[in-house]
């Protein structure tokens, strides 16, 4: 039973879909789309015009890989659906059709989580929906709260598949949920088997970043990672007790190991007793890792607890504005050219009687990622350039406006040895922010449909 | 003598909000004791004073020979409302591989 991780993103490689299905054998191919910030962006759009809201470039995809897939009976899981899963599937149903396979596919279609036209009631019925970081009610930002999802788990999946799905399309699935729905259909696994619930889950971290598992992105030895331009996304091959293996395709590059595989489970790590998903609580310090061979690891050992009765629910709202300005000084005495032009960039805002939320300076290829710590390491005084990046954040658009003016008049005016605004003028972005909160269960309750191409 | 932690460990890490974490492994299982002892949240806070705005937690997974650490307040606000070029932590655990350790020779 084998499910290949075909998309880590929205953006993801758009080659590694086509490869994961036609590389080698696999049962499933799961793909994740949504980032917590893309709820909100296809919100925007499903309001513009009701028949969009989805990730447009799964369409394109599955353009790509339907005739392979439905050749060989792949299944596929993907919450491309965004906050229009049906639409989603009614544009996959007609690109089956003009592929010549029309009648010969049905698609699940998930929804359920989108809680936006809900808000208000269940705020009058005493869901706050605090923000999980800052404790604050829901009401505080209500008028400005663009979309609103609960994640769902991997349920309503099973039972898209179990009632003939082959391709299931959701809104705001969990990413571990694509992958462990698959495993408890396929396995008949009951939803309280908790520790193969976990095992299901620890398998869908592992593999819903792409490529992050199989040598992308590894910082270990990551000199000697073969043929990453021809890297082999991640595969879970699982057995019913909940045991697997991580593999890639023949002929492929990246590398499966040990230290590859640990890197990708600690990432985005929070508590690693307790990993909670929608369908149970995994404890990450149960996994025994083994190399087996060559590009194949062994996960065993998984325990997990029962869910918990409440889901998370992802808030997108409007915060304010922002802008970020850039200028590049060249040696000698790059960095302190910098420094002096940041220390006069704000003397000026100053002056106009600008006010910001935050203004933030960094100095790239000196210290923008790591700091004073970096300043300590190195001799700043043959630094060949360095960038200069300022930004501002404000609720006032106007302020953020007038410093995007301030940047440029710094190449005639300001500290000497200063290039690179081919760009020109920074533009003012929108912030759409993040509120995470939690839900009672029983408030949530997803819906499974079924299309026929 | 002191050796960087970039020689005895590799890591990566990743957001949660504000939040930064750091997973931090040891490169060979022999190592994983001297990060225990060292690489404490305590000398953590202190390696990323002036970074950071709140507080550092520690997790211990031997069966990965890993330590993660979560490091609150450490991305201008995080997500889309960070003004920072790595507004979703991803590099944040190699400035952590510039902490010096000792290890006996």
């Amino acid at each position: 039973m084998r499910v290949a991780g075909g998309q880590g993103f929205w953006g993801d490689w758009l080659e590694a879909p086509y490869r994961q299905v036609t590389g080698g054998p696999v049962d499933y191919l799961m793909m994740d789309y949504l980032a917590e910030v893309t709820m909100s962006i296809l919100q925007k759009q499903k309001s513009r015009d009701p028949a969009r809201g989805y990730a447009t470039d799964f369409v394109s995809q599955m353009e790509r890989i339907l005739p392979t897939v439905v050749e060989r009976g792949i299944k596929i899981t993907a919450n491309a659906g965004g906050v229009n899963p049906r639409a989603c599937a009614m544009a996959v149903a007609d690109v089956a059709r003009r592929l010549g396979l029309g009648g010969k596919l049905t698609i699940g279609i998930v929804s359920g989580d989108d809680l936006l036209g809900r808000l208000d009631g269940l705020i009058a019925r005493g869901h706050n929906l605090e923000n999980l970081d800052t404790g604050r009610p829901l009401r505080d930002v209500r008028d400005r709260v663009l979309s609103a999802n609960a994640y769902l788990g991997a349920a309503p999946v099973v039972e898209a598949l179990q009632r003939g799905a082959q391709v299931v399309i959701t809104g705001r699935v969990t990413d571990t949920g694509l992958t462990l729905g698959p495993l408890m259909h396929a396995f008949g696994w009951p939803a309280d088997a908790w520790d193969r619930i976990a095992a299901g889950t620890v398998a869908g971290h592992i593999i819903e970043c792409g490529a992050q598992a199989s040598g992308g992105n590894c910082l270990s030895d990551w000199k000697t990672i073969p043929d990453l331009a021809n890297v082999g996304y991640p595969i879970v091959e699982a057995r019913a007790d909940g045991t697997f293996d991580l593999v890639k395709h023949p002929h492929t590059g990246g590398r499966i190991d040990i230290a590859g595989v640990t890197e990708q489970l600690v990432y985005e790590m929070g508590d690693p007793r307790a990993y909670i998903t929608p369908d149970g609580v995994a404890d990450f310090t149960s996994i025994q890792l083994a190399q087996v061979r060559k590009d194949r690891v062994r996960v065993s050992g998984v325990r997990g607890k029962p869910a918990t009765d409440q889901l998370k629910v992802s808030i997108a709202y409007f915060y304010g504005y922002k802008a970020i300005g850039t200028l590049v000084y060249a040696w000698p005495d790059a960095l302190e050219k910098a420094q002096a032009a940041d220390r006069i960039l704000r003397q000026r805002l100053a002056n106009l009687g600008l006010e910001f939320e935050a203004i933030h300076t960094e100095f790239l290829g000196a210290s923008a990622t790591h700091g004073p710590l970096a300043l300590k390491d190195i001799d700043t005084s043959t630094i060949p350039e360095v960038q200069l990046r300022v930004g501002v954040r404000s609720p006032n658009k106007d302020a953020v406006d007038r410093f995007t003016r301030e940047i440029a008049p710094l190449i005639l005016n300001g500290p000497p040895s200063v290039t690179g605004f081919a760009g020109g003028r920074p533009k003012p972005e929108e912030i759409v922010a993040y509120w995470p909160a939690l839900i009672d269960k029983r408030m949530v309750e997803p819906s499974v449909e079924l299309v026929e191409a | 003598m002191k050796r960087k932690l970039l020689e005895l460990a590799h890591a990566r890490s990743g957001d949660k909000g504000d939040t930064a974490n750091i997973g931090l492994i040891a490169n060979s299982p022999k190592d994983y004791p001297i990060l225990v002892k060292q690489v404490t949240a305590a000398r953590v806070a202190r390696h990323f004073k002036g970074m950071i705005r709140g507080p550092v937690e520690r997790f211990e997974l031997p069966n990965l020979h890993a330590l993660n650490f979560l490091l609150h307040g450490a991305l201008d606000g995080g997500g889309t409302i960070s003004l920072k070029t790595d507004a979703q932590g991803k590099v944040f655990s190699t400035a952590l591989l510039r902490m010096e350790i000792e290890v006996r020779r």
